[in-house]
């Protein structure tokens, strides 16, 4: 495995809220900001942090699904309307589902080792609210193959994950895996409290483990798996800037502001494949290792990650594909409290896609914000004790059904 | 002619006023769905709208195809398995949009009564008038060659006399739905003398198929839910009565309407529900149940003098609140009427005074939405009730005696033969009226 040619960072990551059910200032029925709001607000709010925006060279922008959500495609042209001194500069768009921030930060990194950019702004973006959720999920599914959409669940992605967990219940046993389910609910819910952007973080439940161990009914929703095992409806926007070493001189940033990008491992499979097997995430599995091979480290070298916990089966599974536990075991390394922000290897610090949201296309992005934030000791209420002797974090970014994986390994500088 | 034969022809009369509409709406979905399901593939099924005015026809359309929308988001997973066949539908958006048309396909919009000469069932939901029902029923009894069943939703009128006079032979059954019909849970089921019982099993089936909570009440004019209603007006205008020399009218109107909510625990104070149910339609009622029960003396001076002034109450076409009683804004009451001056009076004007003479307010009191869905409402509710019962500020011995004859009136139907038991009474009012505890209980004396 090779490693990067040259050093790539990233630095100057900002995050708007995720906004949707849970937030206070959410209400259905009253006007909310909109795609255009989002991206202005995230791009602004990574150029207030460097020192002028003309220093920017490229840009690159992910979304999933815009184009049905908010009635908008081209979203490569709403870059200039950040700041008008990014008219004229090369903007790419990448799409791949849920998977699309991860993409967009790999993308950005390429120009930086192909020398085209020294200084590129990535932003992801989705605004989902702008429909009900049982038309959001007819949006969302084309995150699956379209041929598979009349056969599947009214809503889609949900029912392709509660058909997975009915598969993991039968080989490894339902009771420890729903009790690990409400932990990983408990623990997203608590770490999104300690983060004012989260969607979770006005929540008050006084217990959420015990609310999340209701029983999943077939009736009301899903036959394996509750509301509270899957994230939310979200409109958010997070960004960030991937820069060379020049381009962090130019940013008159220090290393302590900047991480460094050290593996980028992307993956993906034949989307009209059902997966070999259902209970293990093969493409997550193969993305991970190399990312860590690129970066010559083992998955115990990590002080913590942020995985795609688009449901909390996802999770379970990820922290197996990743190696961290034998498979039917990661529901064991959750109840053994390895995963919260005090255990082990802290997961989903700002409370994952579960507790801090899922704006499609922005979470790959927001799950660098996060790491960045970490490394660089900005995580505020959130922030965990980054050991010296583990100077990593990982993200794990997929696309519809582990079809679309972008796995990333950030060094603390 | 089973369940199903019996739906394939529905007709509603007064389709497009305020109970028709939703009762119009539940037959509506209901025949659709029967319509859809594979064993009833080939037969036809038709709902005829029938009402006097066109415009409230098309307001109508707009209603049903608002409300079908609400019903098929909430059952996508039936409608998908029912259009599992169809390859052309995919998405939930385009399986719901087939929904839609295919319940708007089923309903006959009409100006016509002879629509209903071709019904099996027929759903009157027309003016409380007495001789105008008993007028179009016989007219479309005697053309119609199904010996078609009646629903009659009347909330006071007698089945035996609508029987009688109509010449139905038991072709009838009281099916009184609550206001908004394809919300409130409460259906009323009421059998004239020789109500045929096989129209009775069928009502059952219906009902449960509609998701309503049936209660049967006997047929004494009024029934159960008016029983209560028409009597609980009487106490509140007699108490405004006996305080309005000492505090002024529009104070004890206030005074009562908050007792009767707030220190109640009750979802509207008494003249706000009137103002809801319309001061016309409440006086109405009332003159038919005096009719019946001239012993009973069903009579509210006060009502009538409101609307001898024009106040009528009621609501828009669009379910807003006309003013009444009290005025309203966005749905808030704002003002309230005074019958001296004959003018709104602004609730800000005397809202502390009044507040002070009510005196301190309990301190367990709890208000209903937070109490009516607590597991352990019954708790809260003892604990405050044996607060107020200590108390003895002007406000809780108005509430006091407004519970005490609540409770009374709710004894009073089972012993004069309207409720069949107890249980029923509190469970119209808990189900019809939303109320968080029956009015026969232990809390008052």
């Amino acid at each position: 495995m090779k490693t990067l040619r040259k050093k790539v960072y990233i630095t100057a990551g900002y995050n708007t809220i995720s906004l949707g059910t849970g937030r206070k200032e959410f209400n259905p029925k009253k006007p909310r900001p909109g795609l255009e709001e989002y991206i202005s607000e995230a791009g602004r709010g990574v150029i207030q942090q460097i020192p002028d925006a003309s220093l920017i060279d490229e840009a690159v922008i992910s979304n999933f699904q815009a184009s049905r959500y908010n009635n908008q495609a081209n979203l490569a042209a709403f870059i200039p309307f950040i700041d008008e001194k990014l008219r004229y500069i090369p903007v790419t768009r990448v799409e791949g589902a849920c998977g699309s921030g991860g993409m967009a930060i790999a993308t950005a990194a390429r120009s930086i080792l192909a020398e085209t950019a020294d200084i590129v702004l990535v932003i992801g973006v989705e605004v989902q609210n702008t429909v009900k959720a049982v038309y959001g999920a007819d949006i969302l599914a084309g995150a699956g193959w379209y041929k598979e959409r009349k056969n599947g669940h009214a809503h889609f992605f949900p029912g392709q994950f509660s058909n997975r967990a009915g598969k993991y219940y039968e080989k490894y046993g339902r009771e420890q895996t729903r009790k690990a389910m409400a932990r990983w609910f408990k623990q997203a819910i608590e770490n999104a409290r300690l983060c004012p952007t989260a969607q979770e973080y006005h929540n008050t439940m006084p217990d959420p483990e015990a609310v999340a161990m209701v029983e999943p009914n077939a009736k009301v929703f899903l036959e394996n798996i509750t509301v509270y095992d899957c994230s939310k409806v979200s409109d958010g926007a997070s960004a960030l800037i991937v820069c060379s070493e020049e381009g962090l001189k130019k940013l008159q940033k220090s290393f302590n502001e900047a991480v460094e990008i050290v593996g980028i491992g992307q993956a993906m499979e034949d989307i009209t494949k059902p997966p070999l097997d259902p209970t293990q995430l093969d493409t997550t599995k193969v993305a991970v290792q190399r990312a860590l091979q690129m970066a010559r480290i083992s998955i115990h070298d990590i002080a913590t990650i942020e995985c795609h916990d688009c449901f909390s089966i996802a999770a379970i599974m990820a922290i197996e594909a990743m190696g961290l536990a034998p498979y039917g075991q990661g529901s064991a390394f959750v109840l053994e409290g390895n995963t919260a922000r005090n255990g082990k290897i802290p997961f989903n610090t700002t409370g994952g896609l579960i507790g801090w949201g899922h704006p499609v296309g922005a979470t790959g992005v927001h799950q660098a914000v996060t790491i960045w934030e970490q490394l660089t000791g900005k995580a505020g209420d959130a922030q965990i004790n980054i050991p010296s002797d583990r100077p990593f974090g990982l993200t794990v970014n997929m696309g519809g059904d582990d079809k679309t994986l972008t796995s990333i390994v950030y060094k603390k500088l | 002619m089973n369940y199903v034969d019996r739906m394939q022809k529905v007709a509603v009369l007064g389709a497009a006023g305020k109970m028709g509409s939703g009762i119009l709406l539940l037959n509506a979905i209901e025949v659709a769905d029967l319509s859809l399901l594979p064993e009833n593939k080939g037969k036809t099924f038709v709902v005829y709208a029938i009402d006097v005015s066109e415009e409230a026809l098309s307001g109508l359309i707009q209603y049903v195809r608002t409300q079908v929308l609400k019903a098929a988001e909430k059952k996508i997973n039936w409608l998908r398995e029912i259009y599992k066949e169809r390859a052309d539908l995919i998405e939930n958006g385009q399986i719901i949009e087939e929904y839609i048309n295919h319940v708007m396909s089923i309903i006959r919009p009409s100006i016509l009564i002879e629509s209903a000469y071709h019904a099996n069932c027929i759903f009157e939901a027309i003016k409380e008038d007495p001789d105008l029902k008993v007028s179009i029923f016989k007219r479309i009894n005697q053309n119609n060659s199904n010996q078609p069943w009646f629903f009659t939703n009347t909330s006071s009128i007698p089945i035996q006399f609508l029987n009688e006079k109509a010449e139905l032979n038991g072709r009838i059954i009281g099916y009184h739905f609550y206001n908004p019909p394809a919300v409130q849970k409460l259906v009323e089921l009421i059998e004239a003398k020789n109500t045929l019982p096989e129209l009775k099993a069928f009502s059952l089936e219906l009902a449960k198929k509609l998701n309503k909570i049936i209660v049967e009440s006997n047929d004494v004019v009024g029934f159960i839910g008016n029983g209560h209603f028409m009597r609980d007006i009487i106490h509140a205008a007699s108490e405004v009565e006996r305080l309005k020399s000492q505090y002024g009218f529009v104070e004890a109107i206030y005074m009562i309407n908050k007792v009767s909510q707030e220190y109640l625990v009750r979802p509207m104070g008494i003249f706000q529900l009137i103002d809801y149910v319309g001061i016309d339609v409440c006086s109405y009622i009332m003159s038919v149940m005096n009719q019946y029960l001239p012993q009973d003396q069903i009579v509210c001076p006060l009502l009538n003098e409101m609307l001898s002034l024009g106040i009528k109450g009621g609501q828009y076409a669009d379910g807003s609140q006309k003013d009444g009683f009290l005025k309203y804004e966005k749905g808030k009451i704002i003002a309230i009427f005074d019958i001296n001056t004959k003018q709104y009076v602004s609730i800000e004007q005397i809202q502390n005074k009044a507040d002070a003479i009510l005196g301190e307010k309990p301190t367990n009191i709890i208000a209903w939405k937070a109490v009516v869905g607590m597991k352990d409402k019954d708790v809260v509710l003892q604990n405050y009730f044996n607060e107020l019962q200590k108390m003895n500020t002007l406000g809780a011995e108005l509430a006091k005696a407004y519970g005490s004859r609540s409770k009374a009136i709710g004894k009073y139907l089972v012993s004069s033969g309207v409720a069949k038991t107890e249980e029923d009474v509190n469970k119209v009012l808990m189900t019809g009226f939303f109320h968080a505890y029956g009015p026969i209980n232990n809390y008052f004396v």
